[in-house]
């Protein structure tokens, strides 16, 4: 019997740790993990690939972590079934372990849908984890072609990776532009162009209609593609099958409230896996990005060892770049829409609504996007700052002086 | 703990803040060979508008969102209450700057991100900007 069992062990799973730890010193905690490595961030697998960061130095957290925090981790293992009735997981061993809170962080995992012939290609990976992005380094060479299907986040974070490694890449995505979860249609303009100056090709608004060999395909409407490597990045799902299985409550991801509860007692949920309420639109869905996974994490971990801090503060956010190309963007695009800036480096875009800052896109120039990013968390209202003067640039001069002094003259 | 706290109304807006944060971050021991013809990169800023100045730089949250979101694991709230990054981790993402309310991490020239850390450990041993404002616009102490 463990006090906190918690299966997948990434961010939700550190996030859940720290805050068992923040309210529990002593009580036991069990990681059960499918990956055999120490946890790790895994947007850093692009950065690896391309060199700036390396399998030593990917660790989320010191090398300590789960000795300081008393962790026992089973990696390597996966979680088959639970019995909520018996308060049991069964893992992929045959063992059983009994818990008084669970944690489901089990994340997401790549979706392909269907397509003709694939099973013919021998080089293919898909851009999830380390143990992807390893293979595909094996794979690749300066003479090798890649085929990359998928122009969203993983798929051209692949492309960063390895583009100064592989001879040339070729993006196919069935949308007609790039980025299309963060950015609007000026903003892809700029990406797309910005990565074909690097050599990227892209086709889109196609998809592969099928492979005809291990090394070609030919698209919806009828191009040719030869390539050597093929990394599919079409999308993710949530994993939820463990708490579908015995009747928990699911839409697209695992329903939970805003302390992390599942519709189960005694089980709770967090990260890729489940849906969180957008505060910059007021809707629920699911949020798979690494903070939100830490937040609701962490979250949950306080209220399973009897704390409260409900995490009621979703909402999209991406920091991305490409080469010297700095992306940041947050909220929804909905309202109206103030371009700032659009030239050949630069985009910038802020969306209100409602009085509020709702949603905004900085491509090139980022600095100090958190300010914006802040009057969304915390909605605040724009009549109660100089609109005028923050639109130009993030500023603290914007706000009122005993707003600042509130800011500046106190410990937070 | 000891924070650096701003007296807006007694900023001058003269900078100097920016250009000992510089040196004393510089690693060098003379000021003129530090900051000669070099442009600097503070990790304390002066905002400057219509006869109004203050400066900013990291406030040491208590409950920081630039640790909670590095996806790098490369900021830490150390037990001092120091918040620090390891650049040898950080991948220059800009997760911190897309989060940090304050607009106080900035990238430091060489593809990684950087930030106040108060000076304790660098030849300064405690803020320089404080140590050398002219006119206590910035004060290190506890509040």
């Amino acid at each position: 019997m463990k006090d906190y069992v918690i299966i997948g062990n990434s961010i939700a799973a550190v996030g859940c740790i720290e805050g068992i730890r923040k309210i529990d010193k002593d009580g036991s905690i069990l990681v059960i993990g499918n990956e055999n490595h120490f946890v790790y961030g895994r947007p850093l697998i692009s950065y690896m690939l391309m060199g700036k960061t390396s399998l030593d130095k990917m660790n989320y957290r010191d090398e300590n972590f789960y000795d300081v925090n008393k962790v026992e981790t089973k990696l390597g293992v996966e979680v088959v079934s639970i019995d909520k009735d018996a308060k049991a997981v069964k893992l992929s061993t045959g063992d059983v372990i009994e818990y008084k809170k669970l944690m489901l962080a089990t994340g997401s995992r790549p979706f392909l849908p269907p397509m003709k012939g694939i099973e013919l290609v021998e080089k293919r990976t898909s851009f999830m984890s380390i143990d992807d992005a390893l293979k595909l380094d094996k794979m690749i060479s300066k003479d090798e072609d890649v085929l990359i299907i998928g122009a969203g986040l993983i798929g051209l974070k692949c492309v960063e990776g390895i583009l100064d490694k592989v001879k040339s890449i070729t993006v196919v995505d069935l949308a007609n532009r790039v980025l299309p979860s963060i950015l609007d249609e000026k903003g892809s303009e700029l990406v797309k162009k910005y990565l074909e100056s690097k050599g990227v090709k892209f086709i889109l608004g196609e998809s592969i209609g099928e492979f005809t060999s291990s090394t070609t395909a030919t698209t919806t409407t009828g191009k040719e593609l030869t390539f050597g490597t093929l990394v599919t990045a079409v999308g993710v799902k949530p994993n939820t099958s463990l708490l579908q299985d015995i009747g928990g409550k699911v839409n697209r991801g695992i329903v939970v409230d805003q302390n992390g509860k599942t519709s189960i007692d005694d089980i709770y949920a967090g990260g890729d896996c489940v849906e969180s309420i957008d505060i910059s639109c007021d809707t629920q869905r699911i949020l798979a990005i690494l903070p939100n996974a830490y937040f609701q994490g962490r979250s949950a971990g306080i209220s399973m060892a009897g704390g409260d801090e409900p995490f009621d503060k979703a909402m999209p956010m991406n920091s991305i770049g490409f080469f010297d190309l700095h992306i940041i963007t947050a909220g929804s695009y909905i309202g109206d829409k103030d371009v700032v800036l659009d030239d050949e480096d630069n985009y910038k875009v802020l969306f209100t609504k409602d009085n509020l800052l709702v949603g905004f896109i900085l491509i090139g120039d980022v600095k100090r996007a958190g300010i914006y990013t802040n009057l969304i968390r915390n909605k605040t209202p724009l009549d109660t700052i100089d609109y005028s003067l923050i639109r130009t640039n993030p500023q603290l001069m914007a706000f009122s002086y005993k707003h600042r002094q509130e800011q500046l003259g106190r410990a937070h | 703990m000891k924070r650096v706290y701003v007296n807006e109304k007694w900023c001058l807006g003269c900078r100097l803040c920016e250009y000992n944060c510089a040196f004393a971050n510089s690693g060098m021991d003379d000021m003129v060979k530090a900051l000669k013809d070099v442009e600097i990169n503070p990790r304390i800023k002066v905002e400057k508008a219509n006869g109004i100045s203050f400066a900013v730089q990291c406030r040491h949250c208590k409950d920081p969102l630039c640790v909670k979101v590095c996806i790098a694991g490369a900021l830490h709230l150390d037990e001092d209450g120091v918040i620090r990054i390891n650049q040898d981790k950080c991948v220059g993402c800009h997760s911190c700057v897309m989060a940090c309310p304050y607009g106080a991490i900035m990238p430091s020239g060489h593809g990684v991100m950087q930030k106040c850390e108060l000076c304790l450990q660098n030849s300064s041993k405690e803020p320089a900007c404080v140590k050398g404002c002219p006119n206590k616009a910035i004060v290190y102490e506890e509040r």
